[in-house]
C-alpha cells in the first residue's frame, strides 16, 4: 500500500459575503496515494477553486483537517504555508503564469529561488534537467513570447516539476489550449505520472477525465462522486487518432 | 532569498521599464545635484570671505580704545584717546600669545611730489607691522626701530600711491615725498593687496614710522589703535582675553565697569561676514532638499504602479513559496536601487554643475565631500522611506487574489 500524500477529513470553507454565509465546501473528505492521478471535475459553482486554494496552502480551510505529506496545514502561519508551497507543491495555471520576458530557464528556477537550500548551481542543474524532462531542453533561452502556448505550459510544468514535489497541483492546464496542444500536454502528464508524480488536475472538462486514474466529482460543495478509472485513456493514442493537420 | 538575486530581478524591473525610471529617477538626480551644488556655492562664498579676511592677516588682533556701548552719547571708537603707548609698552611685556605687536597712529592728508598730489592716508605704525598685515616689499626696505626711536621722516608707499603721485614709473624709492608739508624720503614700496572685503583701497597708504606721525604730523600724545598678531590662529580668541585682561587692570577698571577699549580677532571678524552666506547656504540647502523629497514622492509614486502592474508577478512568487519578507525585499531593493542610481547621477551633475558655475559665472565654489556623503545617504534613507509602503503593500496581498488578478 502506497503512502498517503493528502488527507482531508470533514473539511469546510465557508465564506462571509455581507451577512450571508457562503458554503463553498460542507465537509468533503478523501485521500489521495502517491502515485495516483486524480482529476477533480465539478461545474462552476461547485467549490473546485476553493478545494483547489486549499489544497495548494494558498487558503486555510474553516474546519476539518488537511494534511499534506504528514504536515496538518491548519494554524500555520503564512511563512510556514509558503514553505510548505515551496518545498511540497507544484504549481500549474491555466494561463501559464510566466514571467514574461524573463528566460524559460530564469522562469523554472524561479520556486527555488526562494529555497535557501538549494545553491544557484543546484538550480540551475535541476532547471536544465526539468525543462529537459518536458522537452524543452532546446529552448532553455527562449522567452515566453518566443513560445507558443503549449510550449509555455510545458515551461510552466517544468517549474512545478523542480522543486521534486510530492504533488503537482494543475488548474484546468489545459483550458487554454487547443485539443491538440491539450493531448499532448495531457500525454506528458501522463508520462510523468508513469514515473511516479502525483497529480491532482482540477478541470471541468469531462475527456480530461478519461486520461486519469481517479475522478472525484464535487456538487455544491460536497463530493457527489469518487470513483476509480478502470480503462484510463492514453493520450498519445488519442493523439494519433486526431486527423493530420495540412502541412 | 539571496541579495544577489534579489538585486538582479530589480535590476531586471528597471532595465525594461528605462524611460519611466528615468524619469522617475530624474527627481532624485535634480534634488542631489542641486544640493550638492548649492553646498558648493555657499561653501565657495565663505571660503572667499575668509581669503580676503586672512589676507588682512588671520591671526590679527585689533585694540581700539572706547567701546561701542559707552554713555548716551557715543563716539566713534577714533576720538576716545584712551590707549596710550604705556598700554602698548605694557601689552607687549605681558602677554605671551602674541608675536608681533606695533601701535597705530593714523590720519588722513595730500602726497604730494612735484606737481602730483593724491589724498591718502598715513598709518604710523613699527617695523612688525608689515608682519601683522601679512604685507610684503616690493622694493626696498622697511624702516628700522632705530629709525622710529630717532622720528625718522622716511616712508614706505603703497601702489595707488605710486600711481598716482609717480605717474611716470619712475622708482619711487630714494625719492622724497611730502605728506601734509612734512617731507618724507620714500625707502620702500608695499606689494599689491587690492580691495579688502569692504572695498577699502589697501594699497592707498603711506606708512612711517609710528613716532614722526604722532609727533608731526597728528601732534598727538594718544593712539588711535594697537595692533597684534597672536602666534597662531587657534590661539587667537585666548590672546583677546590675555590683551582685556591687561588693559583691564592698567586701566583700573572695576568689576562691574564696561571696558574702555575694544579688543577684536580677525576670527570674530570672519564669524561675522560668514554667518549672512552661512543663512543662505541653509536657505539654498532646503530648497534642494524639497525637491529631494518631490524625487521620493515621484519613487513611491511608480513603486506603486510597479506593485499594480506586477500584482499577477507577486501572486506566483507566492504560490510558489515566497514569503511576505521575500516580497517586501524585492520591491524595497527595486526602490533603493532607483534612488541610489539617481543619487549617484546627481552627484555627477551636482559636480558638472559645479565646474561650470566656477568656469562660465566665475562664482567661487568648493565641493565638501560632507555634501556628497549626506546627499547620497538622503537618497538611500529617501529610498528605503518611500519605497517602504508600497512594499509592504505587496506584501500583504493575499496570493490567491493577486493571481487571479487582471
Amino acid at each position: 500500500m502506497s503512502k498517503e500524500i493528502i488527507k482531508i477529513e470533514d473539511l469546510k470553507r465557508e465564506f462571509t459575503m455581507g451577512s450571508e454565509t457562503v458554503h463553498a465546501l460542507r465537509g468533503i473528505s478523501f485521500d489521495i496515494k502517491e502515485g495516483e492521478f486524480v482529476t477533480i471535475m465539478g461545474s462552476s459553482g461547485s467549490g473546485k477553486s476553493t478545494l483547489l486554494n486549499i489544497l495548494g496552502c494558498l487558503d486555510q480551510p474553516t474546519s476539518g483537517t488537511y494534511e499534506i505529506d504528514g504536515v496538518k496545514v491548519k494554524d500555520l502561519s503564512r511563512n510556514e504555508l509558503a514553505t510548505i508551497r515551496n518545498e511540497k507543491i507544484g504549481f500549474i495555471f491555466q494561463s501559464y503564469n510566466l514571467l514574461a520576458r524573463t528566460s524559460a530557464l530564469e522562469n523554472v528556477e524561479l520556486p527555488l529561488q526562494y529555497n535557501s537550500k538549494v545553491s544557484t548551481e543546484e538550480r540551475r542543474k535541476r532547471a536544465i534537467k526539468a525543462l529537459e524532462m518536458v522537452g524543452l531542453g532546446d529552448r532553455m533561452d527562449h522567452t515566453p513570447s518566443q513560445l507558443s502556448g503549449g510550449q509555455q505550459q510545458r515551461v510552466a510544468i517544468a517549474r512545478s516539476l523542480v522543486n521534486n514535489p510530492v504533488m503537482i497541483l494543475a488548474d484546468e492546464a489545459t483550458g487554454n489550449l487547443d485539443t491538440r496542444t491539450s493531448y499532448e500536454i495531457m500525454s506528458l502528464f501522463q508520462e510523468l505520472n508513469k514515473q511516479g508524480i502525483t497529480i491532482t488536475f482540477v478541470t471541468h472538462e469531462p475527456d480530461i477525465a478519461t486520461f486519469s486514474s481517479r475522478t472525484i466529482v464535487l456538487k455544491d460543495g460536497n463530493i457527489i462522486q469518487d470513483y476509480k478509472n478502470n480503462k484510463v485513456q492514453s493520450a498519445a493514442n488519442e493523439l494519433a487518432k486526431l486527423p493530420q493537420e495540412d502541412h | 532569498m539571496r541579495l544577489l538575486n534579489l538585486l538582479k530581478i530589480a535590476y531586471k524591473a528597471i532595465v525594461l521599464n528605462k524611460t519611466r525610471t528615468l524619469l522617475t529617477m530624474l527627481g532624485i538626480i535634480i534634488g542631489v545635484a542641486s544640493v550638492i551644488a548649492m553646498l558648493a556655492i555657499g561653501e565657495g562664498s565663505k571660503e572667499s570671505i575668509r581669503a580676503t579676511i586672512s589676507s588682512m592677516g588671520s591671526n590679527m588682533i585689533t585694540i581700539r580704545p572706547g567701546t561701542d556701548d559707552r554713555g548716551p552719547a557715543r563716539g566713534s571708537g577714533g576720538d576716545v584717546q584712551t590707549l596710550i603707548l604705556e598700554d602698548y609698552q605694557l601689552i607687549k611685556e605681558k602677554a605671551t600669545l602674541l608675536s608681533n605687536i606695533t601701535p597705530v597712529v593714523n590720519g588722513g592728508g595730500q602726497v604730494i611730489n612735484g606737481s602730483n598730489n593724491w589724498p591718502s592716508s598715513i598709518y604710523g605704525v613699527n617695523p612688525e607691522y608689515l608682519d601683522i598685515k601679512a604685507v610684503g616689499l616690493q622694493s626696498g626696505s622697511m624702516f628700522t626701530d632705530a629709525e622710529v626711536k630717532s622720528a625718522s621722516k622716511v616712508a614706505l608707499i603703497g601702489q595707488t600711491v605710486v600711481e598716482n603721485v609717480f605717474p611716470d614709473g619712475q622708482d619711487p624709492v630714494g625719492q622724497m615725498i611730502r605728506f601734509n608739508n612734512i617731507p618724507f624720503k620714500v625707502i620702500g614700496v608695499l606689494e599689491e593687496k587690492g580691495e579688502n572685503t569692504f572695498g577699502q583701497d589697501q594699497d592707498d597708504v603711506v606708512i612711517a614710522p609710528f613716532t614722526t606721525v604722532q609727533k608731526r604730523i597728528l601732534a598727538i600724545d594718544y593712539l588711535n589703535q594697537i595692533m597684534a598678531s597672536a602666534i597662531s590662529e587657534d590661539d587667537a580668541p585666548e590672546a583677546v582675553e590675555q590683551v582685556t585682561e591687561i588693559l583691564r587692570s592698567q586701566h583700573k577698571i572695576m568689576e562691574t565697569e564696561d571696558d574702555d577699549f575694544t579688543v577684536r580677532s580677525m576670527e570674530e571678524l570672519i564669524s561675522t561676514f560668514s554667518s549672512t552666506s552661512e543663512m543662505l547656504t541653509v536657505l539654498l540647502v532646503a530648497v534642494a532638499g524639497i525637491s529631494l523629497l518631490i524625487g521620493g514622492i515621484g519613487i513611491m509614486n511608480i513603486m506603486y504602479v510597479s506593485v499594480k502592474e506586477r500584482t499577477k508577478e507577486i501572486g506566483l512568487r507566492m504560490a510558489v513559496g515566497g514569503k511576505g519578507s521575500d516580497i517586501l525585499m524585492q520591491f524595497l531593493i527595486e526602490a533603493i536601487l532607483i534612488s541610489i542610481t539617481g543619487g549617484l547621477l546627481g552627484v555627477i551633475l551636482g559636480l558638472g554643475a559645479t565646474v561650470f558655475i566656477e568656469n562660465f559665472l566665475n562664482w567661487p565654489t568648493s565641493v565638501a565631500l560632507y555634501s556628497i556623503v549626506i546627499s547620497f545617504a538622503v537618497c538611500a534613507v529617501t529610498g528605503i522611506f518611500f519605497g517602504w509602503y508600497p512594499a509592504r503593500k505587496a506584501s500583504a496581498l493575499d496570493p490567491i487574489t493577486a493571481l487571479r488578478y487582471e
